[in-house]
């Protein structure tokens, strides 16, 4: 009730706002941001958590006085799992609420949605979650990580210490794990590895019977060469896939299974004891060892008052992502978007996993890539991390058709897809 | 059996040699320290190096290195066995076996393990452990020494072998013996009858041992090892329709489950129940509620808790089914469409209710340790949960038939679905009836669940991923026909199981689907239509 009447109010204000005095009225007080998570459906598993964690970051920044002088103000709304929904909701957000940013989605065909929306009215989306790609937009930043900060160094970091000769890449069906394996697929072709070495297996969303699959990857696994799981299988889907490999036998140190898209609260429905030894590639793990980290882990224990609630690598990018947007509205001593976009490219700011992350020109992030072992208590550990911070890479250098791409948002190319080759913007996904 | 092997290796070097042993325990505690100090890269060297000695004492040091046991103190670089309790490390003297009392965690470093420390691990424990007293420890033994092998413990293999009396630990030294003579650098013929062993003994572990083998061997080898992995190769091919045949029956035993429930509600009652799914949540929620309560109270009965929340599931769900159909399915009988409309909406409100009072992310349900595993067949490799599930989806549809079938309830039941206003004249009260059946249905659905946590997600969306399949199956078998259900998840399930090797699974999905609907278009009724009045009514 009180959320549709701030929504209504908030309405009103608008459009008196609109007729009275051109605009910005109604953020004279506070600076309103937006939180674009679903709390309902299919992927609230997922991104219940982010809302919880963006509240948390703008409730500590309030307590340190706010931004340029005014207290932030929480905006949620609630995309209910639904892609054309997430265009709407973001739609409302900035036409009606005027927040000055917006953080959210997760799936990519949600990001895929909002992109006009952010366009068209010329707004700030931060995305944070790990994605495949192939994309760089004016109004978005992309604090997650590209497919070179995390599924490359991760089949490097098999090839080097696992020597690992055969793979089997298995995914969800849908837009992110059939590009990551593509470009992995180049990747490995390309290092060396012959084509009857690599299998690919696509799953639907949610499959739950994975015997004849992990039979599958048994038997591929017997031919004599060292065999790893390369996993971009979606968050609901794991669970019975690694009961089933618990169950069938098969150990991280005869098969191991590396995955992109399970992180603490995945396992944290499981019982990782049957799993210790398999790994996961993030740029975060809760188990990093710093002060920084520390805290993070100890306000959020105390904001969501549960003792047992871990943190992730999307928190992390959304904890980058929200510190890099203030210092840069710091910096342009506005929140007008146009300035805003301007500031935040170079702007450097502390992760938690010990360093320091960095804007890129192409609205990608510098992050260290690590690699965690499962550890019996729900935990990873990181066995091995990249020597230093990775810049994400937008176009994939080991796709023919977007090799030749750059994308850099700053005067006076501001192109997303500048083409090398040929000296002009406008290449693949304009 | 250790503690008192190693007081007595200690009391010995104590009494014959005291500055040889002291020395001895010297050197053996540099060699344990200085896996404090190794790095990640260069760990097997010195886990070779502990091995080495032969010393008893290194086995519950490596052991501990496996499992993340290993702390070091920062202060002096001094290695411990721990083991935790709260923030605190109990500690264990390595060399003496001794206690060293309790320390703050935050004093320790843990030394670090990976995949390849812990297949170093379990080289050097095998070998070491090859002779010990313990028959289990032996047979883990020899299941490491097979697993990863290594020409320098050949010796120690031979030697296990000639000492060794169990059958089954004979024939796990015997397949060991021959995967290490093969890459050790022995006359071919000894290689050649190891080949012969490995044949014999068959399998996919044989075939990736001898692939691996294949790789390196000489002109002379190669012959055999081909015609070896040939002749598994035919027996596997075997072996795999039959698996096949398993892995169908499997899902089908889950497809069962999830649809036997809506056998009754919509199959003999005609209800299009769209919060069946949700029943079936809520049972494997309760699951959870059980073994939660136990794993704090009662640990020792955690091996029971899914009996304890078998009876439990069917009265909650059984339950709120009771509350659905007096409260709102009562009212739009002969009204399909609101009737789905207004299921559907119950279906969105028990999702949310349990994702606001759970929260979101999956909960743990966890697997007794009878669940667990898996044990091979011939050339089936069979997993225990999925064995248990199987025979339980069995039981409860025997159940069922004979609830309907033998007992009056069951009576009353056909009575009224098949001639409501006859039913209701001979004395039946057909709204009770109708209470209890939806009830039921709504029960077992929760029974389901319970099964369906052991090998899903607990999460709020379980449900979901179980209502298409279970009207599917439903719908395929001829509604209003317990059999027919029986059938159409069995063959869903082999069908779905044969398609997918070929087609993958996320066409083998859509093939069965376009078959069902084929299917659908010349049979409307399903398999099993029922026949005579009971289909007017």
């Amino acid at each position: 009730m009180t959320y549709r009447a701030r929504v209504t109010g908030a309405f009103l204000a608008a459009v008196l706002s609109t007729t009275a005095f051109n605009g910005a009225f109604a953020a004279d007080d506070t600076i309103k941001v937006g939180i674009l998570h679903s709390l309902s459906g299919t992927m609230a598993i997922s991104e219940t958590t982010l809302k919880d964690a963006m509240l948390m970051l703008i409730d500590e920044q309030n307590k340190k006085g706010g931004l340029l002088g005014k207290k932030l103000e929480a905006v949620v709304v609630d995309p209910a799992s639904d892609w054309p929904l997430f265009a709407e909701k973001a739609r409302e957000l900035v036409s009606v609420d005027k927040v000055s940013a917006v953080f959210g989605c997760w799936t990519s065909v949600s990001r895929k949605s909002v992109l006009p929306v952010f366009e068209e009215l010329n707004s700030i989306l931060f995305y944070p979650v790990q994605y495949e790609g192939e994309e760089s937009q004016r109004n978005v930043f992309y604090t997650g990580a590209a497919p070179n900060q995390q599924a490359i160094p991760a089949v490097d970091y098999l090839m080097e210490n696992e020597e690992v000769e055969r793979w089997v890449l298995a995914g969800t069906d849908y837009v992110y794990p059939r590009t990551t394996n593509k470009i992995l697929e180049a990747y490995l072709i390309a290092k060396g590895v012959k084509p009857e070495d690599i299998m690919i297996n696509y799953t639907p969303f949610g499959h739950s019977d994975w015997q004849t699959i992990v039979s599958d990857i048994k038997k591929f696994g017997s031919a004599g060469k060292k065999t790893a799981v390369v996993s971009t299988i979606n968050g609901d889907a794991n669970v019975p896939f690694y009961k089933e490999l618990g169950n069938q036998g098969i150990k991280a140190e005869d098969i191991p299974v590396v995955a992109f898209s399970v992180g603490e609260e995945e396992l944290a429905g499981l019982d990782t004891g049957p799993l210790v030894g398999h790994l996961a590639a993030w740029n975060y793990f809760q188990s990093v060892d710093n002060p920084a980290n520390a805290e993070f882990i100890k306000t959020w224990k105390a904001y969501t008052k549960n003792d047992k609630r871990v943190t992730n690598d999307p928190m992390e990018a959304h904890y980058i992502g929200f510190n890099m947007w203030l210092k840069a509205v710091e910096k342009a001593g506005t929140t007008d978007t146009d300035a805003v976009l301007d500031a935040m490219i170079g702007v450097s700011v502390p992760n938690l996993s010990g360093g320091y992350s960095t804007m890129m020109p192409n609205h990608h992030i510098t992050k260290p890539v690590l690699i965690g072992e499962i550890q019996g208590d729900g935990q990873f550990e990181t066995v091995w991390e990249t020597p230093g911070l990775v810049v994400g890479d937008e176009w994939s250098d080991y796709l023919p058709d977007s090799k030749d791409l750059i994308s850099d948002w700053r005067a006076p190319m501001s192109c997303g897809n500048f083409n090398v080759a040929t000296g002009k913007c406008g290449g693949k996904g304009s | 059996m250790y503690r008192i092997f190693q007081t007595l290796l200690i009391a010995l070097c104590l009494f014959t040699a005291i500055p040889g042993g002291l020395r001895a325990e010297e050197g053996l505690r540099d060699l344990v320290n200085a896996l404090g100090e190794a790095k990640l890269s260069n760990m097997d060297e010195h886990i070779a190096a502990l091995a080495k000695t032969g010393d008893a004492k290194v086995v519950p040091v490596l052991e501990a290195l496996g499992e993340g046991m290993l702390y070091a103190r920062k202060a002096d670089n001094q290695v411990f066995l721990t083991k935790e309790s709260g923030s605190n490390l109990t500690l264990t003297d390595p060399v003496t076996g001794e206690s060293a009392g309790e320390a703050p965690k935050a004093a320790f470093s843990k030394i670090k393990v990976n995949n390849g420390v812990r297949r170093a691990v379990r080289t050097a424990l095998g070998s070491l452990t090859l002779l010990s007293p313990d028959r289990n420890q032996r047979l883990k033994a020899a299941q490491s020494v097979l697993q990863s092998p290594n020409a320098d413990a050949l010796g120690a293999i031979e030697n296990a072998l000639a000492a060794e009396k169990d059958a089954e630990v004979r024939a796990l030294l015997e397949r060991a013996r021959a995967t290490t003579l093969l890459i050790s650098d022995r006359p071919v013929d000894e290689k050649k009858e190891a080949v012969q062993v490995l044949k014999q003994s068959g399998g996919r572990e044989a075939l990736s041992i001898l692939s691996t083998a294949l790789n390196s061997a000489d002109e002379t080898l190669r012959p055999d090892i081909e015609a070896a992995l040939a002749g598994i190769e035919q027996t596997q091919a075997l072996w795999a329709a039959g698996q096949n045949v398993w892995y169908g029956l499997s899902l089908g035993s889950v497809l069962l489950l999830a649809a036997i429930g809506l056998a009754i509600t919509f199959g003999v009652m005609g209800i299009i129940n769209m919060a069946h799914g949700e029943m079936v949540m809520l049972g494997a929620y309760t699951t959870f509620m059980v073994q939660e309560i136990l794993r704090n109270s009662f640990p020792g009965l955690f091996d029971w808790s899914l009996a304890i929340a078998l009876p439990l599931a069917f009265l909650v769900t059984g339950a709120v089914g009771m509350a659905m159909e007096r409260g709102v399915i009562r009212f739009l009988y002969g009204r399909p469409l609101e009737t789905l409309l207004a299921t559907w909406g119950i279906s969105l409100i028990l999702q949310q209710s349990v994702r606001s009072i759970f929260g979101p992310t999956n909960r743990e349900v966890g697997n007794p340790s009878w669940m667990s595993g898996a044990f091979e067949l011939g050339g089936l490799t069979i997993t225990w949960n999925r064995l248990w599930i199987i025979l339980f989806a069995l039981a409860v549809f025997a159940a069922l038939l004979f609830l309907l079938k033998k007992t009056p309830m069951g009576l009353q039941m056909r009575a009224v679905t098949q001639n409501r206003r006859m039913a209701s004249s001979m004395g039946i009260r057909t709204p009770w009836v109708d209470a209890l059946t939806f009830a039921l249905g709504s029960g077992i659905a929760g029974m389901a669940g319970v099964a369906l946590s052991q090998i899903d997600n607990v999460s709020p969306n379980l449900g979901q991923g179980y209502i298409i399949d279970s009207f599917m199956v439903v719908v395929f078998g001829g509604v209003g026909n317990l059999w027919g259900t029986l059938v159409g998840a069995f063959s869903l399930g082999i069908l779905n199981k044969f398609l997918e090797p070929y087609a993958g699974a996320v066409l083998g999905k859509i093939l069965v689907l376009v078959l069902i609907i084929l299917f659908i278009q010349k049979r409307p009724r399903g398999l099993f239509a029922l026949k005579g009045r009971a289909v007017e009514a």
